[in-house]
């Protein structure tokens, strides 16, 4: 790829946080009737409580910041400072947490789960795909065709909801909520890693559950389509063993527009596991997200939508990067 | 009379479809011998590249070969295990692609494609032995041997041609078989990839059977030629014989609507319209578009025969 | 009635498409037969005892707070059609007018609306309106929700509706017409719609069903309609109240069983609409 070419796909990554968090800015003060921020503070230091002192201060530091008496222009551009260093304020329901150490505790477990879950159900969704598709396999993946079209259809959370329910209340193998045991101490051990691994098997597994149908359905479209293309006629007539012909012949070529459904797909992944999240409590993104609603935190819940928004543009450039290394066919234009 | 390399006898090949079986390939027997260029020609569905599918064993469902013997030097490739023939194919029986389709793997570069087919036959191959034959063959087939580190897209459509050339000849088969390999090309290309062709069969001395429907192109290129028309075989001769005297009347047809015998053209048509496999005519599938239909040629199906020394024909004037 | 004669024979070579209607057929009527044998008002807190399991009189039980479960489910399966339909029609409605703009007259317009579009397509959609939601929380109707979803599902359509758009265009029957002197919108009125028709229904239907996904996770996470009974709603009391663990699998069961029954028939119209729109093909996601 040339340096122009990346330098424009950098420049759509900055223009798309820009965007995200002008959105965070402009949002509040759509909303009808008065700043929903303003009005929540007010709420909280009409409330009182121990924490009246900071709810005063971050009221006055709100209003000073974001208040009527400096033009527009100005609450923007020190708005975007704060952004640029990460800094979302401080939250309302756990004052004085700062966002930012919310979000950074969080995160661990969201990209855990979700890298996780996500390659699993790519892989094994892509590799089914392929064998639905694929003349000599056995019948029993033509058996699979309906199960798996079912399960693209039917989003994250539910099936965590029916699993919850299986192995909560009927049989009782998996941890249902949480990330690790209450009362277990995190540390480097083997044990309190399988005890993290043992957590996050039914959360990821709804997500893999789900998702391996949509990706199984993706890549059978397109094998077939690849099947019908003459390198394939001419691979058997070199005699290539069936094995060559099925990997590096076919999944070699019909993978490539799966990654770009990946690309296209993990904002919908991501938005899936929020609930998936909430339903297991695991504590990653999600639930620090719910909590938020809940709690109507806003700085928490913008800051949250920020970052997420962030993480996705990033891990959409980095398959965007990686694609042509993929496809000789696609390089990018020159200007 | 030389050795006969390949022979085809009753072969039948059917389709099934919802409207029942169909016979894409009815009855063929022929046999080529040794070193020879024979020519198949016949309007697009009248089963010449089903037939050359089935002699690779490469019908897929819904289609079978349902009878027939195909001898491969005395070896009967259709009683084969499916991983004995996937052996002889490119060892001994190659394909050269049609010029329209995509034929070589678009993600893959050409010298790792030579290198997979290769591998295919013989893992023991070292890297410098197949490094030695790429250039080896790209040089035969008059392409340059950087070609070889190039991806599909960065060739011309010559050059993919001729690297389907190379790679048909990359293990020394004793047939090759073409399956119209200068379609979609332009007239200048289409002879280039004939006379490489055309190179590589003397240099090798393999038998090639040439599937097509330019007969400007047979007439230049092939020793005999056969005419198939619904599935069968309706004549074989000597390609001069055959342009000469031609014997069945769809030959004399395709013949006659040549502008000439000197100008390569593709060939314009016969009046009327092929029949459709799922309802054949009776008796001689040619006759209800035939100039020379006689009574009991609606009913009675004609066999091929030698009317003349090598000239076989299946009408009843004969 | 000729069409719909015709429709009814295709349907039985396309069993996904008649499948889909069927089942999305079964949906529509429990909600619009079902107000006939129910009291509506039992969808409310207190209309009978909280956490009852399902007898003759509450088929489906009743939740944490006294609603009759049933009437519930009765009053939401309109409300989640309403808002995937009426989303659905303003995204459409929005995709179809950019995607003709991008895809017939091409050249800079196409850049940008293709830009943005993709752009957007990257966002994490749910994430967003989660954002916009929670700031106006307070005056959510099933309108307001639905306009809030319709803001983000344009984009697919726009996408698909601008390259079958760019190939049509191409089509001989359109330079046909533009030899023949009809301006560009009798082309687009005249040849170009009527052609697109099974792509916009194909289009339409995935709209509807991102639009009641989009509605029901964030009715899940507490952000919907505060004073409507809606699935998504139903889901979020169930979770909020440890209906799961405590077994009380009457709250949460039929709403997901509805949810589950939706999409997959909506799936599998839209997977039937496909193969109309385009005979060769075998799926699609």
């Amino acid at each position: 790829m040339n340096v122009g070419a990346l330098a424009r796909r950098l420049g759509l990554f900055v223009v798309v946080i820009w965007a995200a968090a002008s959105f965070n800015f402009i949002v509040p003060r759509l909303a009808p009737g008065r700043d929903p921020i303003q009005q929540r503070l007010g709420q909280m230091a009409a409330q009182g409580g121990y924490q009246q002192q900071g709810i005063d201060a971050m009221v006055k530091a709100y209003q000073a910041r974001f208040g009527l008496d400096q033009p527009l222009w100005k609450q923007y551009l020190s708005y975007l400072g704060d952004i640029a260093r990460l800094d979302f304020g401080t939250s309302i329901a756990l004052f004085p947490t700062k966002v930012s150490d919310l979000i950074i505790h969080a995160l661990p477990w969201t990209i855990g789960l979700l890298l996780m879950s996500t390659l699993l159900a790519f892989t094994i969704g892509t590799l089914l795909g392929a064998l639905m598709a694929w003349p000599r396999s056995p019948r029993l993946f033509q058996y699979l065709v309906a199960p798996l079209m079912t399960l693209s259809a039917v989003p994250y959370y539910l099936l965590g909801l029916i699993l919850v329910y299986v192995f909560g209340v009927i049989v009782k193998v998996f941890p249902i909520s949480g990330g690790y045991s209450t009362g277990a101490v995190p540390n480097l051990s083997m044990a309190f890693a399988w005890d993290i691994v043992k957590h996050s098997i039914l959360p990821a597994l709804s997500i893999v559950l789900a998702g391996v149908g949509f990706w199984a359905m993706g890549m059978r479209a397109m094998m077939v389509t690849v099947e019908g293309e003459g390198y394939m006629l001419l691979a058997d007539a070199h005699g290539l063993k069936p094995r060559t012909i099925f990997f590096q012949y076919g999944m070699r070529n019909a993978i490539l527009p799966q990654f770009t459904a990946l690309a296209l797909s993990l904002g919908y992944i991501v938005s899936g596991s929020i609930l998936v999240e909430v339903i297991f409590t695991y504590p990653g993104i999600g639930s620090v997200l719910y909590r938020a609603i809940s709690g109507a935190d806003f700085f928490v819940i913008y800051g949250v939508v920020f970052m997420i928004v962030v993480a996705i543009g990033l891990a959409t450039l980095l398959i965007d990067l990686v694609y042509p290394l993929l496809d000789p066919r696609i390089t990018y234009e020159r200007t | 009379m030389s050795e006969e390399i390949l022979q085809v006898h009753n072969l039948r090949v059917e389709y099934y479809t919802s409207k029942g079986t169909l016979p894409a390939v009815n009855n063929v027997d022929f046999s080529l011998r040794a070193g020879e260029r024979f020519g198949l020609v016949g309007e697009s569905g009248s089963g010449k590249s089903t037939l050359i599918l089935a002699i690779l064993r490469l019908i897929q469902l819904p289609g079978r070969i349902a009878a027939g013997e195909i001898l491969l030097d005395g070896v009967d490739l259709a009683k084969l295990s499916l991983d004995e023939m996937r052996r002889k194919r490119l060892a001994e029986i190659a394909l050269i692609p049609q010029g329209a389709m995509d034929s070589l793997n678009p993600v893959v570069r050409i010298r790792d494609q030579f290198k997979l087919i290769m591998r295919a036959h013989d893992d023991s191959l070292s890297k410098a032995a197949i490094t030695e034959r790429i250039a080896e063959l790209l040089k035969w087939v008059g392409l340059d041997n950087h070609v070889a580190d190039l991806y599909p897209h960065e060739l011309s459509g010559g050059m993919k041609q001729r690297v389907c050339i190379a790679m048909a000849i990359a293990l020394r088969p004793k047939v090759i078989l073409a399956d119209e390999p200068t379609s979609a090309l332009d007239v200048i290309v289409q002879r280039r990839v004939m006379e490489t062709l055309a190179n590589v069969q003397e240099r090798l001395g393999a038998t090639v059977l040439l599937v097509g429907h330019d007969m400007g192109l047979m007439a230049q290129f092939v020793d005999r030629l056969g005419v198939m028309y619904g599935g069968k075989l309706v004549e074989v001769g000597p390609v001069r014989e055959l342009f000469k005297d031609p014997l069945h009347p769809y030959t004399q047809l395709l013949i006659q609507s040549l502008p000439s015998l000197e100008i390569q053209s593709e060939f314009q048509g016969v009046p009327g319209l092929p029949f459709s496999l799922t309802d054949p005519p009776s008796g001689c599938q040619f006759h209800p578009r035939c100039p020379r239909k006689m009574d009991h040629c609606s009913v009675l199906a004609p066999q091929l025969q030698e009317v003349r020394p090598g000239h076989w024909v299946s009408c009843h004037l004969y | 009635m000729a069409s719909l004669s015709a429709f009814w024979r295709y349907g039985r070579r396309n069993p996904k498409l008649l499948g889909g209607l069927l089942l999305i057929l079964v949906i529509v009527l429990i909600g619009l037969v079902g107000r006939f044998f129910v009291n509506l008002d039992d969808a409310r807190p207190i209309s009978a005892m909280p956490e009852m399991s399902p007898t003759w009189e509450h088929p489906f039980g009743t939740d944490g707070v006294g609603r009759d479960l049933f009437t519930v489910m009765v009053a939401a399966i309109p409300l989640a059609l309403e808002v995937g339909l009426l989303a659905g029609a303003v995204g459409l409605g929005i995709g179809t007018i950019l995607g003709f703009i991008a895809g017939y007259k091409g050249g800079m317009a196409d850049n940008i609306i293709r830009g943005v579009v993709d752009t957007l397509l990257t966002v994490p959609g749910l994430v967003v309106l989660i954002t916009i939601t929670a700031s106006i929380k307070s005056v959510l109707s099933v309108e307001v929700m639905a306009l809030v979803v319709a803001s983000l599902a344009w984009m697919w359509p726009t996408r698909t509706i601008r390259s079958q758009v760019l190939t049509m265009r191409e089509r001989a029957y359109v330079k046909m017409a533009k030899l023949n002197g009809l301006s560009t919108m009798e082309i687009i009125w005249q040849e170009l719609l009527p052609n697109l028709l099974p792509y916009l229904g194909a289009s339409y239907v995935g709209a509807v069903s991102s639009a009641i996904l989009a509605s029901i996770g964030l009715e899940a996470l507490g952000l919907g309609p505060q004073n409507e009974p809606t699935i998504g709603m139903t889901i979020y009391w169930a979770i909020a109240n440890t209906s799961l663990i405590r077994g009380i699998w009457w709250w949460w069961l039929p709403p997901i069983l509805f949810v589950i029954m939706l999409f997959i028939g909506l799936f599998m119209i839209s997977a039937g609409l496909d193969e109309v729109a385009n005979p060769r093909l075998r799926r699609t996601v």
